[in-house]
């Protein structure tokens, strides 16, 4: 009987690892700036091309950066939720509107809300490769110091928020 | 049916909207062979099972841009793959780096064999002495 432990052992203990492994959506891609300093950015804003964004406006609160555009149909999805988010004043959301066109974005605001306290306008993406975006709509939770906490990419809903950002964002503020 | 209409504009459409910047990029051979290696083996982190040569993801044709100025002002593949992975990750690269991670991956079946044959050495030695035994065992019969 004692034989037949060991290889039991091994059995069980694989087990775990094989439901992480079976979890693991393996396209979604970590993002290489957690815990880092957010890429150092400079964007004209949007609604007011004489003003810059830059890693400065960030500091010493706890924020999103948002990136949209408005051929990204996740970004119309999430819109809502962020102008809920915005209303309520939740959470100050930066954005960077990523590799669109700006009276294209300019009417999107007016017609569906501005929820941004301000958006760069990233037209050649640069700015989007420096922050590893692969893909639009992505929301960053930036800390105080300017560090990123966390990715989300793909379309925020309300219980995405509540599962992935409200516990993060109770932890920065304590 | 309306499904399908949708499903036809976009796939009609997606050819037209996105032309792959295919053109020659330099003038000089080598560059351009150097240019078109480094894309050819770069992934495109939008649609995952493509490099950056083949895709039309907005991604990918912004990193062609950017490995084009790159290559223009000089910088060497080191430098290139450098500023790739620090955006996206090893998993960009089709031929990850070297590092202590990928060494644990090739040295890692090498080890399970060792152990392995540890394990059938000591199993086999274990029977033989259980076979002496036997056979010891046999001629105290005679």
């Amino acid at each position: 009987m004692n034989r037949y432990l060991l290889p039991l052992f091994f059995v069980v203990a694989m087990i775990p690892i094989l439901i992480i492994g079976l979890r693991n959506d393996p396209s979604e891609l970590p993002s290489q700036f957690i815990g880092k300093p957010a890429p150092e950015f400079r964007l004209p804003i949007l609604t007011d091309g004489s003003q810059f964004i830059s890693n400065h406006d960030l500091k010493g609160k706890v924020s999103l950066v948002n990136i949209w555009a408005t051929w990204c149909e996740g970004c119309r999805v999430e819109h809502s939720f962020l102008m809920e988010l915005s209303n309520k004043k939740t959470i100050p959301i930066y954005a960077v509107n990523w590799r669109d066109n700006r009276s294209e974005a300019l009417k999107f605001l007016k017609e569906l809300g501005d929820p941004y306290i301000a958006s760069g306008f990233d037209g050649d993406g640069r700015v989007g490769i420096d922050w590893g975006v692969y893909g639009a709509p992505e929301t960053f939770l930036i800390d105080k110091d300017g560090i990123v906490v966390y990715r989300y990419t793909g379309p925020l809903s309300r219980t995405t928020w509540e599962e992935e950002f409200v516990p993060l964002i109770t932890k920065l503020k304590n | 049916m309306y499904r399908i209409i949708i499903f036809f504009i976009f796939t009609i459409s997606s050819g037209i909207i996105f032309a792959i910047d295919s053109e020659i990029a330099f003038d000089d051979p080598y560059l351009q062979k150097r240019y078109e290696k480094i894309i050819s083996e770069t992934r495109c982190v939008t649609c995952q099972n493509q490099n950056i040569k083949d895709s039309n993801a907005i991604v990918a044709s912004d990193l062609r841009r950017e490995i084009r100025r790159m290559i223009g002002e000089g910088f060497d593949n080191e430098e290139i793959n450098e500023f790739l992975v620090a955006r996206y990750g090893d998993f960009v690269l089709y031929r990850p780096r070297y590092s202590g991670k990928m060494l644990l991956f090739w040295v890692a079946p090498f080890i399970i064999f060792l152990f392995g044959s540890i394990a059938v050495v000591r199993v086999l030695r274990h029977r033989e002495k259980l076979m002496i035994n036997e056979l010891t065992d046999d001629s105290e019969y005679k």
